[in-house]
């Protein structure tokens, strides 16, 4: 079983985020694994446990080289990565994302499933790894709360609204996992050590056979042309809880008429 | 200036017509002369109320027979879309099958999805608003990628109306073969019971987070929201940390709400849960930090324990 994991390397969300001036989300900080991204990690390890054989390949896309994200899934157990890391995919939409990780995944050789998280922690749009599946004419199931594979069918609870679907598909497919799906382990100290010295292969967007010329700003097909402030919402009274805390509560939902 | 033709994406529930899709169409309305929608499954059970709401036609792709959405509408709206059907505009929910549809559609177009809007402006070409940081700041974008523009909107970004229109008429949507892309099926629906009023539709929503500190004390949040008449809801870390299922979650990630009303108690104000409940009418917030990033938005905020706010309130309503 050979999983390729999609995973993101995020400037770190406890920090105030902030655009550059061509409105790109500032990203010259440290980057960090998304979190969302090690459920995916974790889930992959586990498949490749069960199935007792093959291993786990990261793939990614990174200004500046970035791998410290990358260091801490190979750190969890990953085998190895690829990173694609170009000035020509500065401005990439989700689009343009999916087509350079799609042909960065054709990289890595005998991929049963690839597995991503529903969405970044930066950007949520939702959409990567289904856009991912149809660039690579794979069959996909999103929202994935639990997975398990047997006889080359991978089985999916995909999250509805209403509770969930049971879902199957032929391998390869692409599925997108929930946070929660698994509980993401921590590195060890070994596993630190260990992932030091595991291959990651970096690489541009004309080694993928992709124009530089066509993604990124100039592939975006979308146009940014106003960011604004939000208009604030007022904070209202704070108070100490001295023991009236209940009567305030109360009093302001009769003021409302909600009682 | 207006456009000309809007595709509608109708997603039918348990429950009928979804109203994210209800929402959307009043919106179409106001920006389109022609307001379509497209549906995977049944046209003739959606016909009446889109028509209510504005529409004049369904695409139905019929039963689609355990298929799932994403591949097979998409394809579907691809070739009707090279048949010479191009609307200017396609409109989705960012829910899981809208995002689904969105995604594979824009790669079979080569065009750009945009998702998470909250506002469409159509003037000198196609606009949307999408909040950033936890709803702080809007970005407007404008579609550079020629007609049909595909954007996911926000639950709850605009007021569902209805416009008084007969039933749509139905029209079928032919669904190419999707090839081993389309190799994925649905065997099973399961559906987790609820009672009391919806999360996203409850005038009252008391939610609770991390701060409860153990599954078990959420009982004090079912409580309170019985007491208000009011539905409970719970921030991402509890839900992630499998304490209730992911039907309760508010936020980025869950549902967004706009009560007259929202208790959160031991929640903190994640960027991401602030996005799902800050358009609610009143905040009210109980948490023990006092630096907690929801007091910033809160009509009536209290520093205090959630284990001693909370039984006395539920006392103080009990006793009325």
């Amino acid at each position: 079983m050979n999983i390729v994991v999609c995973v993101k390397q995020i400037p770190d969300p406890a920090d105030p985020g902030a655009l550059d001036a061509d409105h790109t989300l500032k990203r010259d900080g440290k980057l960090i694994l998304d979190e969302s991204d090690s459920y995916g990690v974790e889930m992959a390890l586990q498949l490749v446990d069960k199935a007792g054989s093959g291993e786990v390949t990261l793939v990614s896309m990174a200004p500046n080289d970035e791998v410290s994200g990358l260091r801490t899934a190979l750190a969890m157990g990953a085998a190895k990565a690829v990173l694609v890391s170009d000035d020509a995919l500065k401005g990439a939409g989700a689009l343009d994302t999916a087509k350079v990780l799609a042909a960065a995944i054709k990289k890595v050789e005998g991929a049963d499933l690839i597995l991503a998280a529903t969405e970044s922690s930066d950007g949520y749009t939702g959409t990567v790894p289904e856009q991912i599946a149809a660039v690579l004419d794979l069959p996909s199931i999103t929202f994935a709360k639990s997975v398990e594979i047997a006889d080359g069918t991978v089985k999916v609870q995909r999250q509805t609204e209403a509770g969930y679907d049971e879902c199957e598909s032929p391998l390869p497919a692409v599925v997108s996992v929930t946070a929660g799906v698994v509980e993401p382990r921590y590195p060890s100290f070994k596993g630190i050590m260990a992932a030091k010295s595991k291959p990651v292969e970096t690489v541009k967007v004309a080694d993928l056979g992709i124009d530089g010329a066509i993604v990124g700003w100039s592939g975006a097909g979308q146009e940014i042309i106003d960011v604004a402030a939000a208009p604030a919402r007022e904070a209202g009274e704070v108070f100490e809880d001295d023991g009236t805390a209940a009567e305030k509560i109360v009093g302001f939902l009769d003021g409302l008429k909600v009682l | 200036m207006a456009l000309s033709k809007v595709w509608v994406h109708a997603e039918a529930t348990e429950n009928g017509v979804a109203p994210i899709t209800l929402e959307m169409l009043a919106k179409a309305r106001e920006i389109a002369d022609v307001v379509e929608v497209f549906v995977g499954g049944d046209g003739a059970a959606v016909a009446a109320t889109v028509g209510a709401h504005g529409a004049t036609k369904v695409h139905a792709t019929g039963d689609l027979s355990g298929k799932l959405q994403g591949v097979h509408v998409a394809g579907a709206l691809a070739a009707a879309i090279e048949g010479g059907e191009a609307p200017d505009l396609i409109m989705l929910g960012t829910t899981q099958d809208g995002r689904d549809i969105g995604a594979r559609l824009s790669v079979k177009l080569d065009k750009p999805v945009l998702t998470n809007n909250t506002e469409i402006e159509v003037g000198d070409g196609i606009v949307v608003s999408t909040q950033i940081f936890g709803g702080t700041q809007i970005v407007k974008t404008k579609f550079a990628a020629g007609s049909p523009a595909i954007a996911l909107f926000r639950p709850k970004s605009f007021v569902a109306e209805e416009s008084g229109g007969g039933a749509a008429e139905v029209a079928a949507l032919a669904v190419p073969d999707a090839g081993a892309a389309g190799a994925a099926k649905l065997v099973n629906r399961h559906i987790e019971e609820t009672s009391g009023p919806k999360l996203d539709e409850a005038a009252v929503v008391v939610a609770g987070g991390r701060g409860l500190t153990e599954a078990a004390k959420f009982e004090m949040i079912e409580e309170l929201a019985k007491l208000l008449k009011g539905a409970p809801g719970a921030s991402r870390a509890i839900v992630d940390a499998g304490w209730v299922p992911y039907s309760y979650q508010v936020g980025q990630t869950g549902k967004v709400v706009k009560p007259t009303v929202y208790i959160a108690a031991g929640i903190s104000g994640a960027t991401q849960h602030m996005v799902g409940m800050k358009g609610s009418k009143n905040i009210i917030a109980i948490n023990k930090d006092p630096e907690a990033p929801i007091f910033g938005i809160a009509d009536l905020g209290i520093v205090g324990d959630v284990h001693k706010v909370l039984p006395q309130l539920i006392e103080a309503l009990k006793a009325r």
